[in-house]
């Protein structure tokens, strides 16, 4: 037989084989780099941090409060800085919003809160659908829904014509897609439906449609630049009513946000700001205001 | 025939004696804690890699530093935001040997205390660090364990004035690993 090798030699064979089987083994696994042997390990990388607080200014923003989480927030609005010394340029007057929001889980939260203005309760519930990530899953844009209802207990206008009690409900419908573009700049849109079951006269569009615009710019880890406007579509509102704009600055430290801002917009909710700003930017009706906020781990 | 037989059992005790073993886990443990008069605080992560070469004595760790989960949310934003800046510097590592690689033998039931030196990566840092891990074998699973402080200021982690008091100047690091065999097919 051509191919017959003997008993010894195929041992040996064998035996060589096995022998230098680690060695090339070893030659390949000389790395530096051990942990590459594991392969890449892709994960979801979400995005966090768009904005520092869950509010651009008056605009909701696409943050949530976390899982088990009460914000409490307090928020002022001096008067116009167009007062003069008389009024210390504002600061005589204020309106006040007083508000909790809560974090049931990490994608859904509820608020609520009391406006000086009008003496207005407010609720409302936000509930994330889309997280910005890279990595294993991309996902360019986060992206929210939030609701929320008003209602305004300050006595009727005219008290001798029949007022009903839903003529103080006002809701409000918002789409939130946002986008952290890298660490400093964050913008978002926020389409958004006013709606009001009672109007003062028949030129008035009970449902305002408007489209918000609001981004922040990172002055440095701590503080950020922040600016909103929301435009009202034409012909809804009465004339003498203006777009809401604002800009101001997030100011965190440790468990605080403070949110210092200027503002056409005496209220700090989505009816009052976006379908009864009246101020005039150019004419210096300005307000100062702030929001501060303070988080509690509840559970 | 039985000579066959006997020769296969040399070669093949003869390979494994030979083959450079790797150890490796990709859920090794890494916990800090931070204590202070005002409030500790404590974070862990599950998803460390880690790599041990017994042959070369070698030891590598890294883990993302956005998988670390702390109690409160807002503490975990800040620790990527603006202490660890976790989008700038996604990992931490560490690249080392074991000094007495000769005394622990993982093959073999029993603890070991190993001389780890190497250097550590944190915040874009790299600093030299020297430490002592142990090795419990029992019955084929390997359990690394190794605790370790780290001075928050050498890796240029600032911390601000405000919250001075509250983060501790030096972190408790522990570090937990099941190292299993890692198969090169």
């Amino acid at each position: 037989m051509r191919y017959w090798i003997n008993h010894r030699a195929k041992l040996i064979i064998v035996f060589v084989f096995f022998c230098t089987l680690p060695t090339i083994g070893e030659a390949q696994g000389e790395e530096d780099d051990l942990l590459a042997l594991l392969g890449d390990q892709e994960v979801v990388d979400f995005t966090y941090a768009t904005f520092k607080a869950n509010r651009i200014i008056n605009l909701h923003s696409i943050e949530n409060t976390a899982n088990g989480v009460l914000d409490i927030k307090i928020s002022h609005r001096f008067g116009f800085i167009n007062g003069g010394f008389s009024e210390l340029f504002g600061l005589d007057q204020a309106s006040i919003r007083i508000g909790g929001d809560y974090g049931i889980t990490d994608r859904f939260m509820v608020g609520f809160g009391r406006s000086s203005f009008e003496k207005t309760y407010d609720g409302f519930a936000k509930l994330k659908l889309l997280r910005q990530s890279k990595g294993k899953r991309v996902m360019p844009i986060t992206a929210s829904l939030m609701a929320s209802a008003a209602i305004k207990t300050v006595e009727f206008q005219d008290p001798d014509r029949v007022n009903y009690f839903s003529s103080r409900m006002y809701y409000v419908f918002q789409g939130l897609i946002g986008r952290k573009f890298n660490e400093s700049i964050s913008l978002q849109l926020s389409p958004t439906l006013v709606h009001r079951n009672l109007v003062r006269t028949s030129t008035e569009a009970n449902d305002v449609l408007s489209l918000g615009i609001g981004g922040r710019v990172k002055l440095n880890k701590r503080t950020s630049l922040n600016s909103e406007y929301i435009y009202v579509l034409p012909n809804q509102l009465a004339p003498g009513y203006r777009n809401s704009f604002s800009i101001g600055f997030d100011i965190e430290t440790g468990g605080h946000v403070f949110q210092l801002h200027f503002t056409n917009s005496t209220s700090m909710i989505e009816k009052g700001f976006i379908t009864e700003s009246i101020g005039n930017w150019l004419d210096g009706d300005i307000h100062f205001g702030f929001n501060v906020s303070r988080v509690f781990t509840v559970r | 025939m039985k000579q066959i037989i006997t020769t296969f059992i040399i070669a093949i005790v003869a390979m494994v004696n030979l083959q450079a073993q790797k150890y490796f886990s990709k859920t090794g443990e890494i916990s800090f804690f931070s204590a202070t008069a005002i409030e500790n605080i404590e974070a862990k992560s599950n998803s460390a890699t880690t790599v041990y070469d017994s042959d070369s004595g070698k030891l590598q760790w890294a883990v993302l530093i956005k998988s670390f989960e702390f109690e409160k949310a807002m503490m975990q934003e800040h620790f990527n935001e603006n202490y660890m800046e976790s989008s700038k510097y996604p990992k931490a590592q560490f690249k080392g040997e074991i000094k007495n690689k000769e005394v622990i033998k993982l093959s073999k039931d029993g603890s070991y205390t190993a001389q780890v030196n190497g250097t550590l990566e944190i915040h874009g840092v790299t600093k030299n660090v020297s430490t002592t891990a142990t090795f419990i074998v029992k019955s084929g699973s390997i359990t690394a364990t190794c605790n370790l402080k780290v001075a928050v200021a050498d890796y240029g982690i600032e911390i601000p004035s405000v919250v001075k008091e509250n983060i501790a100047k030096e972190l408790e690091i522990k570090v937990i690993a099941n190292y299993e065999v890692l198969d090169k097919s």
